[in-house]
C-alpha cells in the first residue's frame, strides 16, 4: 500500500522521530508524534511545527494572469496588493467545491501562486488548464519541488525571527507574505498564515531548507505535530477541511463561507448557480452541535429531530481546548436557528445537542 | 510487547472476560489500550440490557477514532463501571485492573469458544 503513496522531503524526519504515520492525500503524513492532546495543546499554548509539504503549489502567470485568477477563484483579486494572501475557493459551474486555497498575489505583476489541498492538486491542475482557453496564462505545477513547514502558535514569531532568523517576520500582517532567499539564491515564502486558530507562518522553500529549518526548530524545542491535532486545531478554530465541510457536493454558501464568494462583486465559475442558490433559498447549511453529553459526534452519524434524520456529522471531536464535544454538521435549513434542539445517533443511541456557531475556540490571530 | 493475564478468557475483538461464579467481568486487554492511544470517552451499556455473544455493546474512544466492543458472551448486564464515565484514562493505566460491566451469563458453555492467554498472544502476535 505504501509503494502508491508520495513521501514528503521531511518523511526519514518523521521516521526517526517515531511518528505513526497513515495515508493522507496520497501522501504517507505524520499522524502523531506523541499524542494528539500534548501536540495540540503545544500549538494553543507555546509552539508546534508541522510538515505540510504535501500541500500544492500551483504558480499563474501571463498577461492574463489576474482576470484567468478571478475567473476561476471565489474570492476578489482585482486590486489585491503585492504580497496579500486571500482565501476562497474554485467552483464548478453548478457551484459545488473544486476546492478550497490560498491565492498570493505576487510582487511581480501578473504573477500568483495558488495553495491547494494535497488531496486536489492533480485535479486543481487539470482544472486550472481546462478554463485556461481564451487567457494568455501559463500555469505551472511546482508542487514537488517545494517543501512547507507551517510554524504555528503564540510563540511561532518568537521561534520564526530568533530561531530561524526570519528578521521581517515580526512586522509581518496576517494573511501577507515576503520572500526571502537562501545563500545559493533559492527562493523562500514566508506567509502569516494558518490551519490552527493561532497565530504562526507558513513557510515554503526547497526540499534542503526544510530540512534544514525543520532539524533547527526542533533543537530549539518546537513540537513537531501530525496531523491528528492538525484537524483537532483546525476543527476547534471553525476552519473547514475539504472532503467533509467542502466538496463537489457542497457549495460555500451551504457551508455557511459566502463571505469568500463574491457573488454581488464580480464574475467567476460558479457564481451564477450560488446566485440562484441565494435566490431560492438554502435547503441546508453546515452548523456547530454542541452535545450535552461526553458522548464524541464523529464524521457520517446521522442528525436527528424527533426520530427523523436531518443532517449528518462532518466533523467531530471531543474538543480537547474546550472540553466539549461538539461538531459541525450539514443539516437542514428548518433545523440550523442558534439554540434549535437536535439530536446525533452515535451508535445505538441518540443524544441531545444544541445548534451554536461553527467556530468552538476564540482565534488568536495577529491582525 | 502488551501483557496478557492468566486465567481470563480473550476474544478475538480484544475483550478479556474473567469468570465469577455465573458473572463474566468484562473489560478491554492491554493491546487494545494501546493500539488506541489515549482514551478519552467510554460509551458503555446500561444495567438490564440483554446481549447476545457477538453484539456491540458500547466503544472506547480515543481524540482520533472510536472502536466498537463486542459482548464475549451472552447475558444481561448487571453492574457497569461508573468509574470509566469520568476516568477513561484509567483504561490505559491499568486495562486489566479496570473493568467495563459485569454481565450475568444465560449461556457459561460459550466461554469454551474464546481463547486463553498464551492464544490471544499469538493473535496479537500475528496481528
Amino acid at each position: 500500500m505504501e509503494d502508491n503513496l508520495f513521501k514528503t522531503c521531511l518523511y526519514d524526519k518523521h521516521i526517526a522521530l517515531g511518528a505513526q504515520m497513515s495515508p493522507f492525500g496520497g501522501f504517507i503524513m505524520p499522524i502523531q508524534y506523541t499524542n494528539i492532546t500534548d501536540e495540540h495543546n503545544a500549538v494553543r499554548h507555546k509552539a508546534g511545527m508541522f510538515d505540510v509539504s504535501h500541500m500544492g503549489e500551483i504558480f499563474v502567470s501571463g498577461p492574463d494572469a489576474e482576470r484567468f485568477v478571478e475567473h476561476v477563484f471565489s474570492n476578489k483579486v482585482a486590486g489585491m496588493e503585492p504580497g496579500k494572501i486571500l482565501y476562497g475557493m474554485m467552483l464548478y459551474p453548478n457551484g459545488t467545491t473544486v476546492d478550497d486555497l490560498l491565492v498570493y498575489r505576487e510582487f511581480e505583476p501578473d504573477h500568483y501562486l495558488l495553495v491547494v489541498n494535497a488531496s486536489n492538486i492533480a485535479k486543481d491542475y487539470d482544472w486550472l488548464c481546462a478554463q485556461k482557453e481564451g487567457f494568455d496564462v501559463t500555469v505551472v505545477n511546482e508542487s514537488d519541488s517545494w517543501g512547507q513547514i507551517a510554524l504555528q502558535g503564540p510563540e511561532a514569531e518568537k521561534y520564526a525571527v530568533e530561531t530561524l532568523g526570519l528578521a521581517k517576520a515580526a512586522g509581518l500582517a496576517f494573511y501577507t507574505y515576503y520572500n526571502d532567499h537562501t545563500a545559493e539564491g533559492s527562493r523562500i515564502i514566508i506567509s502569516r498564515t494558518g490551519y490552527t486558530g493561532e497565530d504562526g507562518f507558513e513557510i515554503y522553500a526547497p526540499h534542503d531548507v526544510i530540512n534544514t529549518m525543520w532539524d533547527t526548530l526542533l533543537a530549539a524545542g518546537v513540537v513537531p505535530c501530525g496531523l491528528g491535532c492538525r484537524d483537532t486545531l483546525r476543527f476547534e478554530a471553525g476552519l473547514p477541511l475539504y472532503g467533509h465541510e467542502l466538496s463537489d457536493e457542497i457549495t460555500p454558501l451551504e457551508a455557511g463561507l459566502g463571505m469568500f464568494a463574491k457573488v454581488k462583486d464580480k464574475d467567476f465559475i460558479g457564481r451564477d448557480a450560488l446566485a440562484a442558490q441565494k435566490e431560492a433559498g438554502l435547503a441546508r447549511k453546515s452548523v456547530g452541535i454542541e452535545l450535552q453529553d461526553k458522548a464524541i459526534p464523529r464524521a457520517g452519524y446521522p442528525v436527528e429531530v424527533g426520530g427523523v434524520q436531518v443532517g449528518v456529522v462532518t466533523t467531530g471531536y471531543r474538543s480537547i481546548s474546550t472540553e466539549r464535544s461538539v461538531c459541525v454538521a450539514m443539516v437542514d435549513k428548518a433545523y440550523t436557528e442558534l439554540g434549535t434542539q437536535v439530536e446525533i445517533r452515535i451508535r445505538k443511541k441518540v443524544f441531545p445537542g444544541i445548534v451554536t456557531k461553527r467556530r468552538f475556540y476564540e482565534t488568536n490571530y495577529k491582525k | 510487547m502488551a501483557k496478557t493475564v492468566d486465567g481470563l478468557y480473550y476474544s478475538e475483538s480484544h475483550e478479556w472476560v474473567k469468570v465469577e461464579g455465573n458473572v463474566a467481568v468484562i473489560g478491554i486487554t492491554d493491546f487494545a489500550q494501546h493500539a488506541m492511544g489515549d482514551l478519552s470517552y467510554v460509551d458503555m451499556p446500561e444495567v438490564d440490557d440483554e446481549l447476545e455473544k457477538g453484539e456491540e455493546f458500547g466503544a472506547v474512544e480515543s481524540v482520533k477514532a472510536a472502536s466498537d466492543l463486542y459482548c464475549p458472551v451472552s447475558g444481561t448486564v448487571i453492574e457497569i463501571n461508573e468509574e470509566l464515565e469520568d476516568a477513561p484514562e484509567l483504561l490505559n493505566q491499568d486495562a486489566f485492573a479496570n473493568w467495563i460491566m459485569k454481565v450475568e451469563m444465560s449461556d457459561p458453555s460459550e466461554l469454551e469458544s474464546l481463547m486463553d492467554a498464551a492464544a490471544y498472544e499469538a493473535m496479537c502476535a500475528d496481528a
